[in-house]
């Protein structure tokens, strides 16, 4: 089975690793990757901010590119989000074969073990798109069964352990375009998740949407630079330990 | 003024914004705390949800139907088909008992008609019973919550509003006195007032009956004192049944307030011997959302407030940075129906979390629709151009791969410079993360070369 990576634009330029990690983490499970050339971003940037229409040529490059696969992985809840709703708006088929990367992991891989050590203490944030809009965990809101399919994974990584929280799902302020057009609530309610997370004596911040951590992260790099985030594909792939160990990316 | 403009207002003390956020944090927590008692919690918002739903289907139907019942019941029965036809109405209801003074629980419609400078225009005393609005209303502010109206005050402030208009020693702070001048002062109200007005929580089609909740008290002593009862009533109030009751009351305090049901939810059936009731029915735009499939279900509100207690986005920016009388999520959809010029910056006061939608009693896709109204406000126009221009660039940019590859060149090489800087948005509070020496397709690029 050859899966479909889509690698989101910021990711690709702003932060390789994320993309290297879940490339390594797909092909080290056995999968056959693929990164089709053209599409480099879903359009939500566009959506969000009121211009859909102007995001759609996004969408089309999009269906055109991955329509050959039968599973397509992101490793950004956020822009998986935007895909699915948006191809569904359009009752395109390719709007169910498409997977952020720990629902791929938990739903289809179905794996139980993963060969990765993380030995800290990781506060993990719920992005809303993820959690609320893909149903990558329960919601704090609804009464139903607890679950999260990313805690589940990281509970598989030797030495890691999760720290609790006291807001478990509140949004980091990120939002997209909403950062800069209200940054100064956007702001606010970063500085709160990270407060939370220090409170628990977490030293990384963890996702499954590198655009929280990257509001996050860009936080944290001015007021409390000891604490530092890792997209969940990096702690997944176990990357940073094999490095520390001298093995290196494949 | 746009939302980001007074959030940022807001925001300059940092304290008090920090206050607001964790004191309404404590009720979407003791709200979470409620609904987990009730077992079957997500079946009763389903239930909810469809009884909305097809009331909403059948309105006009319903509404006649209540309009019948409640006048066999000796309810007089008005319509108004906006704000001004509801006041005029009010007003020659008072007018026609030589009325001088109204005592008022609360009532969002009449906010939003703005009853009150309406009729205080033709010489009659209004006063707000309901404690948070008459807080409010001494300070002459609207509310800045639809079931909390004075939440953003602190005591000492409200002690400060009293010692002013109610004559108590300054610096008075403790609750239990500050009710208690409270409690005097509206009760010498409720006993000189010629006629009571309420809000309608629920109007029965099947009864010709209306429930009023109010956790005081206030809406009862009013309309069982006043020689005249009028509630006025929004269209979309209306539920078929009597029995569909103990759904909503179920659902409503527990949402609002994190309590098992509100202290009083009275039921109003018909008019006490020598008491006139009449019933004012206002559509007032509503028929008009109702025709827009895209927004129609924000009509099933009930008004419980629990999507502002859980929005990020409210509780750090506060009511007074909405433009609506109603603000919040719920009244980020619903403010563009009335003028999307005026609200245009609304839809835009949330990162779209979902918890709003998450948290709605009566599942309403309150983000969704906050998406969809961003785009047909942009589409009519109400977005600054440079947004426009950078979103229609950004679209152009990353379709096409060169392109993008030498703008992510671009940028990469200059976020050290937008970090020394500090002059956008983004960058006076956060870092851009330190440019990659290469970006995930030149890395895959080599790695298939390899091969």
């Amino acid at each position: 089975m050859t899966l479909g990576l889509f690698i989101p634009c910021y990711i690709d330029q702003l932060y390789p690793q994320v993309g290297q990690a879940t490339y390594t983490l797909l092909t080290r499970l056995g999968h056959q990757v693929e990164v089709p050339e053209k599409p480099a971003c879903c359009g939500q940037p566009m959506s969000n901010s009121g211009f859909a229409k102007a995001g759609a040529g996004c969408l089309t490059d999009f269906a055109r590119e991955y329509a050959r696969f039968d599973h397509i992985v992101s490793p950004s809840g956020s822009c998986v989000l935007h895909l699915k709703e948006s191809l569904e708006a359009q009752h395109s088929p390719l709007a169910h074969r498409v997977y952020e990367l720990c629902e791929f992991l938990h739903d289809i891989a179905k794996v139980d073990s993963l060969p990765a050590r993380f030995p800290h203490r990781v506060g993990l944030h719920q992005s809303c798109h993820g959690l609320r809009g893909l149903g990558l965990g329960s919601p704090s809101e609804c009464r139903v069964p607890a679950f999260s399919k990313p805690a589940r994974l990281l509970q598989m990584v030797a030495g890691l352990e999760l720290v609790p929280l006291d807001r478990c799902d509140e949004c980091c302020g990120f939002g997209g375009t909403f950062s800069v057009f209200e940054s100064d609530v956007s702001v606010s309610m970063g500085r709160d998740r990270i407060q939370d997370h220090i409170r628990h004596g977490a030293e990384f911040i963890t996702s499954a949407d590198m655009s929280c951590l990257m509001h996050l992260g860009g936080l944290l790099s001015r007021q409390a630079p000891q604490m530092k985030v890792r997209h969940i594909a990096e702690i997944l792939a176990g990357t940073e330990e094999l490095a520390m160990d001298g093995h290196g990316l494949p | 003024m746009t939302h980001s403009a007074a959030a940022h207002e807001f925001q300059r003390d940092p304290a008090r914004a920090a206050w607001h956020d964790q004191t309404l944090w404590m009720v979407r927590a003791k709200r979470d705390r409620m609904a987990a008692r009730v077992p079957e919690w997500e079946q009763l918002r389903e239930a909810a949800s469809q009884i909305k739903e097809h009331t909403l289907s059948k309105l006009a139907d319903y509404l006649e139907q209540f309009a019948d019942t409640a006048a066999a019941n000796g309810i007089h029965v008005h319509w108004a088909a906006d704000g001004d036809e509801h006041n005029r109405t009010v007003h020659s209801i008072l007018k026609k008992h030589g009325a001088r003074k109204l005592v008022k629980s609360k009532s969002m419609l009449t906010e939003e008609c703005h009853l009150n400078p309406h009729l205080e225009k033709h010489g009659i005393e209004v006063i707000d019973t309901d404690l948070g609005e008459r807080i409010v209303q001494f300070q002459k502010m609207p509310p800045s919550h639809i079931v909390m109206p004075a939440i953003h005050l602190k005591r000492a402030e409200v002690g400060e509003v009293f010692h002013e208009h109610l004559g108590t020693p300054s610096g008075l702070d403790d609750p239990q006195q500050l009710t208690e001048a409270a409690r005097q002062h509206l009760r010498s109200h409720f006993l000189t007032a010629d006629a009571a007005l309420t809000g309608v929580n629920f109007a029965v089609a099947e009864t010709g009956g209306f429930v009023v909740c109010t956790n005081e008290g206030n809406a009862d002593m009013g309309a069982h004192l006043a020689p005249v009862h009028i509630a006025s009533m929004g269209i979309e109030k209306i539920i078929p049944r009597q029995a569909h009751l103990g759904v909503f009351l179920r659902l409503l305090a527990r949402s609002a307030t994190g309590q098992p049901s509100t202290v009083f939810s009275s039921h109003f059936l018909k008019p006490r011997p020598g008491q006139e009731m009449h019933i004012v029915i206002v559509d007032n735009g509503r028929s008009r959302q109702l025709a827009r499939s895209d927004y129609r279900k924000s009509l099933a509100c009930i008004r419980c407030a629990a999507c502002f207690n859980t929005c990020p986005v409210y509780r750090r920016s506060g009511g007074y940075s909405y433009s609506y009388f109603i603000s919040g999520p719920i009244g980020s959809i619903l403010a563009p129906n009335v003028d999307k010029a005026a609200h245009a910056s609304m839809p835009f006061a949330s990162t779209l979390c979902g918890s709003c939608t998450a948290v709605c009693p009566v599942k309403i896709d309150i983000h969704t629709q906050l998406l969809k109204w961003r785009q047909d406000i942009t589409a009519a126009g109400h977005a600054p151009w440079w947004k426009k221009a950078a979103m229609h660039t950004t679209a152009f940019v990353v379709r096409r791969p060169a392109l993008f590859r030498l703008g992510g060149w671009f940028m990469r090489r200059t976020t050290p410079l937008l970090n020394l800087l500090r002059l956008d948005p983004w960058t006076q509070s956060r870092d851009l993360p330190p440019a990659p020496a290469q970006t995930f397709r030149q890395w895959h690029n080599q790695q298939s070369n390899k091969k």
